[in-house]
Parts: C-alpha cells; sequence; structure tokens
C-alpha cells in the first residue's frame, strides 16, 4: 500500500463576502515510501491548499487523505512542514528553533543533543547554535527550518515552496544540498513549487495542477538519472513540454461540461 | 509510528557541505576556463578564525570621555530650553515684577528643591509617589495581562468579556475619584484605585492584541512539530506577544503617572500632585515647578528602565 493516499479530496473556501469557491476538485494521487514528490502549478491551482490539507491545517470538504493508512485530522511531527517564509520562531537560537519538535517529544537529553548534533552537521550550521534567526541569511533559515523539520524523524517531509524566496544561485544551491540530504537519508517528501525546473531537477514524480477549479491534470514521471543535468536535451524537452502546457492551462478558462464530467465518479 | 529516539545514526555526523563541496566545484571552474585545477584558496579557514578577522575589523570603543560626550549631545535642545527659560525669568523681571512669582527661574526651583531636601519632605513625596503608582500598575499588569491574553487567544472568551470592558473603559479614572474617595476614604487605597484604572486597559488591550496577531506560520509549525495547546501557548503565542506587552505596560505606566498626579491634586496626605496643590495654597510657584519638573523627570525614567527590562527580556528584539 501506498504510504500517502488522496483519495477523491475537493475542498470548497468561503470568501470573505461568503461566496463559495471551489479550491481543488476532486484530487486523486498517492506517494510511495521514500519517493520525493512534487506537486507543480501556476499561482492559484490550490497547491498550497493541497499542502496545508496534508498538514492537516485544514480539513477537506469531501474525500480523505492518509498517511500510512491513518486518517490526516490534525498537524502532527509525523508530517512536519518546511515553509516558504522558513517561520523560525524569532525568539529562539538556531539550537532552540532545532531542538524545539525534540523536547516536545519529550525525548532524553542525551538523545535530543544527539539528535540536535546530526542534523545542525547535516545542514552544515555548526558554529551558529546560538544566533538568532534574523541574525542568518535567507539560506541558512531555510537550513535551520529543514533540520529542525528532520529532526523529529517525519514520517513524510511536506516543503511548501521552500526555495521561492531565495535567490537563484542561493535556490540552486539549496537544492543539491537537500537532495544531498535526501538521497543520505531517504525520506518521503511532498514537495510544492511552481517552478517546473526544480521539480525536474528534484522529484521522481510530478502532479501537474490546473487552477479554478484546483485539480491534478497529469502526474508525470522523471526517469532521468540524478544529478539531472538542466541542459541534457532530454530534460529540456520535458521542462518545455509541461511549460508549454501549463501555459495553456493559464490562459484557458475550463469549459462547465469538462468540469461536470471530470466531477462524476 | 516509531519515535525519532530509536533510530540508529551514523557513527559520525558528515558535513555534506564544507570543503569536499568547494574543491569539486572548484574542479568544475578550472574544466570551464581551460586552467588546470588547482587547490581551492580560502580566505578563511574556519568559524573561528572567522571570528577572529570579524573581531579585528571592529573599531576599539571610543575613550571614556567621548561617550560621555556623545551621551550629553542627546540632551542639547533639553539644555537650551533649560537656558532660555532662566533668561525670560531673569532678564523678564525687569519688565515685569510679577513674573518673580508667575515663573521662577531654574536655579530658584533647584534651591527650592535644595530647601526641601534638608527639611527631609520631598524624599517623602517622592517615594510615596512611587509607591502609589508602581503598587497600582504591578497590580493591573498582574490582572491585565493573563485577561488580555485569555482575551486574545480564546475568540469566545473575548466576546463574552468585551461588551463589559468597553462599558467601563471610556469613563474617565478621575471620574471615579468621589466615589473611590467614598469607597475607600482619603489614602493610599483610593489613589491607587485611580491609578489602576487608569493603567488597566491599554494592559489588557495590548496584550489582547499580542496574542490574536499571533503569526499564523508559527502557530502552524509549531503544531506541525508535536506541540501541545499549552506548550502551543507558551513557546509561540506569549513570546510573539512579549513586545505588545511591554508597550501595554509602558503606555500604562504613562497614563498611570498622569492620574496619580490628578489623584493627588484632588485629594491625598502626601506625593507630589500633594505638593504642587499644597504649594498653591502657599504660593509658592517655585515648588510648583519642582514638583512639575520631577513628575517629568520620574515619567522619563521609569520608561528608560522600561526599554531596558524590555532589551533584557528579549534580546532576539534588539535593534529592532
Amino acid at each position: 500500500m501506498s504510504q500517502v493516499s488522496v483519495t477523491n479530496v475537493s475542498k470548497v473556501h468561503v470568501s470573505i463576502k461568503g461566496e463559495p469557491l471551489l479550491a481543488l476538485h476532486d484530487v486523486n494521487f498517492q506517494v510511495e515510501q521514500n519517493e520525493f514528490f512534487s506537486i507543480v502549478g501556476p499561482s492559484g491551482c490550490g497547491k498550497t491548499t493541497l499542502l496545508n490539507l496534508l498538514a492537516g491545517f485544514e480539513q477537506p470538504t469531501r474525500g480523505e487523505l492518509r498517511v500510512g493508512g491513518q486518517l490526516i485530522t490534525a498537524p502532527g511531527w509525523e508530517r512536519a512542514v518546511v515553509f516558504q517564509e522558513y517561520a523560525l520562531f524569532p525568539w529562539y537560537t538556531v539550537s532552540q528553533n532545532i531542538r524545539y519538535g525534540l523536547k516536545r517529544k519529550r525525548l532524553p537529553i542525551d538523545e535530543q543533543n544527539r539528535l540536535f548534533d546530526h542534523y545542525i552537521g547535516l545542514v552544515g550550521l555548526r558554529g551558529f547554535e546560538s544566533r538568532y534567526p534574523r541574525e542568518l541569511s535567507g539560506g541558512m533559515r531555510q537550513r535551520v527550518s529543514i533540520a529542525r523539520a528532520l529532526a523529529v524523524n517525519p514520517a513524510i517531509l511536506l516543503m511548501d515552496e521552500p526555495f521561492a524566496s531565495l535567490d537563484v544561485q542561493t535556490r540552486e544551491y539549496m537544492q543539491d544540498e537537500l537532495l544531498k540530504i535526501w538521497q543520505r537519508e531517504p525520506k518521503t517528501v511532498i514537495f510544492v513549487t511552481h517552478s517546473i525546473d526544480e521539480a525536474i531537477k528534484l522529484s521522481d514524480r510530478i502532479a501537474i495542477m490546473a487552477p479554478r477549479p484546483g485539480r491534478v491534470e497529469e502526474i508525470k514521471v522523471v526517469e532521468f538519472p540524478r544529478p539531472r543535468d538542466p541542459t541534457n536535451p532530454a530534460v529540456v524537452r520535458l521542462a518545455a513540454e509541461v511549460k508549454l502546457w501549463m501555459r495553456q492551462q493559464t490562459l484557458a478558462e475550463p469549459a462547465l461540461e469538462d468540469l461536470a464530467s471530470t466531477g462524476s465518479n | 509510528m516509531s519515535e525519532a529516539g530509536n533510530r540508529v545514526l551514523p557513527p559520525q555526523t558528515p558535513e555534506v557541505f564544507g570543503e569536499a563541496a568547494d574543491a569539486r566545484d572548484a574542479g568544475a571552474d578550472a574544466k570551464l576556463t581551460g586552467m588546470p585545477p588547482e587547490a581551492p584558496r580560502r580566505l578563511v579557514a574556519d568559524s573561528g578564525a572567522m571570528a577572529e578577522l570579524a573581531a579585528s575589523m571592529v573599531p576599539a570603543p571610543p575613550a571614556a570621555w567621548r561617550r560621555f560626550l556623545s551621551q550629553i549631545r542627546h540632551f542639547w535642545l533639553l539644555l537650551l530650553f533649560v537656558v532660555v527659560w532662566q533668561c525670560i525669568s531673569v532678564f523678564g523681571v525687569r519688565f515685569n515684577p510679577q513674573l518673580d512669582v508667575m515663573l521662577p527661574p531654574p536655579t530658584a526651583v533647584f534651591s527650592a528643591a535644595m530647601d526641601l531636601i534638608a527639611r527631609g519632605v520631598l524624599m517623602t513625596h517622592i517615594v510615596d509617589s512611587l509607591y502609589r503608582v508602581l503598587l497600582a500598575v504591578g497590580t493591573a499588569s498582574a490582572i491585565g495581562i493573563p485577561l488580555g491574553l485569555a482575551m486574545g487567544w480564546f475568540p469566545r472568551f473575548r466576546s463574552a468579556v468585551d461588551p463589559l470592558l468597553e462599558f467601563i473603559r471610556p469613563i474617565p479614572p478621575l471620574a471615579w475619584i468621589p466615589l473611590s474617595i467614598l469607597w475607600f476614604g482619603i489614602g493610599d487605597t483610593q489613589i491607587v484605585y485611580i491609578i489602576f484604572l487608569a493603567a488597566f486597559f491599554p494592559i489588557v488591550l495590548n496584550s489582547m492584541a499580542g496574542a490574536r496577531d499571533a503569526d499564523t506560520y508559527l502557530v502552524r509549525a509549531g503544531l506541525s512539530l508535536g506541540a501541545r495547546p499549552g506548550e502551543l501557548f507558551t513557546t509561540v503565542v506569549l513570546p510573539g506577544a512579549l513586545p505588545n506587552i511591554f508597550t501595554g505596560v509602558r503606555v500604562g505606566l504613562g497614563i498611570g503617572w498622569m492620574a496619580l498626579v490628578a489623584g493627588e491634586l484632588v485629594a491625598a496626605p502626601s506625593g507630589l500632585g500633594y505638593m504642587i496643590n499644597n504649594a498653591r495654597t502657599l504660593f509658592r510657584s517655585d515648588y510648583i515647578l519642582l514638583g512639575m519638573v520631577l513628575i517629568g523627570v520620574l515619567g522619563l525614567v521609569l520608561d528608560f528602565i522600561m526599554r531596558k527590562a524590555a532589551l533584557l527580556i528579549m534580546p532576539w528584539h534588539k535593534g529592532q
């Protein structure tokens, strides 16, 4: 059985004026153990909503989401989240941030020390233990956030556009580092991004979403071996294909009949 | 779900980042430029050396007299004000003899202070006023901060308490004076009660705003790292609300200080407000001005202490 299963999930958001909005429509997919699974799509396609459902921050209007067979009902450390804006606690040092989840799990102090030491080394931040988050660069903050999430040993790691706020060089560097960490210590990752290139560089499979209403249109398997060369003709072709398709999606408004047909199952 | 603690980690924690990665990057660069690969030049070897280098670039602290001078510099406008006041009082008397009583010069205020200190009265007034204000603002904080935080964190509690608070809040503390004299008589309790009412609302409302506006992402981060509701409050909501709480207490202290003087002017057995009012009946305008100056200075000192305390309690907030 798949580790993560999303079945017939729809989500309705109610706008400030009280109008219901179909944020997600009949989403279905499975994610396997230790798979790197990306969700891409233009803004407004509901990819962040989908991640919020997986994290347990929101509940689906229809359908169900399961991790390891368990229904997702609330947030928890089995599904640790890395946010776009890092969401580090500004009042805690790097060390206290990384230890946050370990303390909440009531691990013995020796164990906390051992895990902290391991993960701060893994993200290369030794020497910065006593800094506050605002004393760090964006890339370093995101590394703290990744260490903090990995330290609690979640069943799946949820990442919501984690590198979108970083400059291009730092972003590419962080992508490489994330891959290294993931290859060293395999883990199921669900990675939301609006960048197709990023998704192709990192993922085993990519779910491509379309907006209005948010839905998963296609799931592509990326079979090229890592590290992937972005100038490789096959990679270029795949990226161009997805980009063209997505461009058409963004421009085209879906016809009502299409909605009706995808809605029935 | 297995506990993180049960995992067996690799015996050593290898650095994924660092030397090896840099060396490889340098090799790739060499390939591109056609130059033979050479060992990457590293300006700084490790974080220890980096800290040393940084420390060597920080300029030495200036001499003590220079620091003193730069501290003084902030007060030049205040000094100018005092000098102008002195000039107006001293030279104005030649044109209007009444100015002697209407606006005594700073030097007269100073000698009035010396006079009252010598008689041992001044410190009693200052201590009495400070005691009242600190007791009242302390009580207002002890009740107002928890109440405000609870209102901010539990919307249903807020909507229950809000109408009552918003009904009492517009009533000026001074309007309570007659009733409070009936209740408590003239004395410390009555004045403390008036100050308490004045300081209470800014403290409650700011604490409430702090808890209510807790950063959604930080709350979510806490929850997704396994924080229970109580832990979420102490580790996320409370630290996030601290700047607001401090603002509330500072505003409360300022308003409380004003209410103190007003309360003491109307009815009190001692204190700076009493001293001012008493001086009025004695026609001693130098005592009146002395009282006013002291109220200003003590308010300034209290606020300064509050800001220092805020930095001590919120080191991460420094320079923001």
